[in-house]
């Protein structure tokens, strides 16, 4: 019974995305791919990774779709966003189909690998879900890079702006109808939102959640808030919001040079330290995150004109 | 048998990647199909790591990690391609023009 459904799940994932890639036009195609995140997170669940089942809901399906949207706006008015129908690519299949059984040979052909025993190790970790402690824990040093990484990325869109454009707000200027339902889902989502993203931080300790999916929720009140006109977008020059970008990695490496003061070594907490430890680097890594995503959806600031 | 299902799943979309990658000309596809390469591999990733006796959390984590960065990897391409439609009018690259015969 439920090879059926995990049947029937991966043929609706395989549909929808070949969906995604045929057919005529990009905005169909960002539509298709927004349904495939949403079903692809079920099929996370249904492998019993929930963590990753709300990153991919929240991340691989809502941010990444607001972004594809908003760029398909933005190539409209340049004209753009026309796309031709293309024939059938028979090397691009012949590649395609090869990466494709080669994946599938090795599912067969690797050996079972085992997984760690972290019966002993979770215990001093300081949290109890073990994504979690692998996450702020055993593997901090991939966390904290991928914060900087984060970073980098804002900072090579911001790089895209024109001179002209510098100081005005991020983003396009959106227009939201008084009565429109943006509107009214503008000043609905919020409040509901803020409290579901710092749940899910909060959760995050013991049980499904975690510092980036709660701050992709909060991320998202945050888009949703500018989009109704309720929030105004931020500009690149101020300050306090580039104090809450640099505000996470700031602690992360903070507490790991703390760690090596200690003797524990770097990116290392001591057990009796570790909850305290991983929650104020969660805390101060969620506002990063949130406001990270948020920005780097929205672009760099953009007066909507054309370059001459 | 589940785990079989979504690894050859995922080993599809990984090939369903790159022949939208290789096929099609609009730079906004190839972002998509970009995403869906990545989110085919994490989808063998993972049921790798859901294989042995114990759900392992290290592939949970690292694909977590690979979804937020494929996020800023896509938000960096598109600032890119809206940055080429706005000098050059057009969101494809000017050589594979060339090859279906139109005019740059």
């Amino acid at each position: 019974m439920s090879a059926a459904l995990d049947l029937a799940l991966c043929a609706l994932i395989l549909g929808v995305g070949l969906a995604s890639m045929a057919g005529r036009g990009v905005f169909r195609a960002a539509i298709f791919f927004i349904t495939y995140g949403l079903l692809v997170a079920i099929g996370w669940a249904r492998l019993g990774a929930y963590d990753v089942a709300l990153a991919e809901a929240a991340i691989g399906s809502g941010l990444t779709g607001v972004l594809l949207l908003a760029a398909h706006g933005r190539l409209r008015r340049l004209r753009a966003a026309a796309e031709s129908l293309s024939r059938f690519n028979l090397p691009a299949a012949i590649a395609g189909g090869g990466v494709a059984l080669s994946f599938g040979w090795a599912w067969f052909a690797l050996p079972v690998p085992r997984a760690p025993d972290l019966t002993y190790a979770l215990p001093q970790a300081g949290v109890g879900n073990p994504v979690t402690a692998v996450l702020l824990n055993f593997r901090a040093w991939d966390t904290l890079v991928e914060s900087i990484v984060l970073l980098a990325a804002l900072i090579g869109v911001w790089m895209m702006a024109r001179d002209a454009d510098w100081d005005a707000p991020l983003g396009l200027r959106y227009h939201a109808r008084p009565s429109g339902v943006l509107a009214s889902f503008g000043r609905i989502l919020p409040p509901v939102g803020l409290i579901f993203g710092v749940y899910l931080v909060w959760a995050g300790a013991e049980s499904t959640g975690g510092a980036f999916q709660g701050g992709t929720v909060l991320a998202a009140v945050g888009l949703v808030a500018m989009m109704a006109g309720i929030m105004r977008p931020p500009r690149v020059a101020q300050g306090a919001w580039r104090a809450a970008l640099v505000l996470g990695p700031v602690v992360f490496l903070g507490s790991g040079l703390a760690g090596a003061a200690l003797g524990a070594g770097f990116l290392t907490l001591p057990e009796a330290l570790a909850k305290p430890a991983i929650l104020t680097i969660e805390a101060a890594l969620t506002v990063s995150i949130a406001v990270t995503l948020a920005l780097l959806v929205l672009g760099p600031p953009d007066e909507g004109g054309q370059q001459a | 048998m589940s785990l079989t299902i979504f690894a050859l799943t995922g080993a599809a979309l990984i090939g369903l990647g790159v022949y939208g990658l290789l096929a099609r000309l609009h730079l906004l596809r190839r972002i998509i199909a970009f995403n869906l390469i990545g989110s085919g591999l994490f989808l063998f990733f993972g049921a790798t790591g859901a294989r042995g006796e114990i759900l392992d959390p290290i592939p949970q984590a690292l694909i977590i990690t690979g979804i937020v960065v494929a996020l800023s990897a896509s938000a960096l391409a598109v600032g890119l391609v809206v940055a080429l439609a706005q000098g050059s009018g057009r969101a494809s690259l000017p050589e594979d023009e060339d090859a279906e015969g139109r005019a740059p």
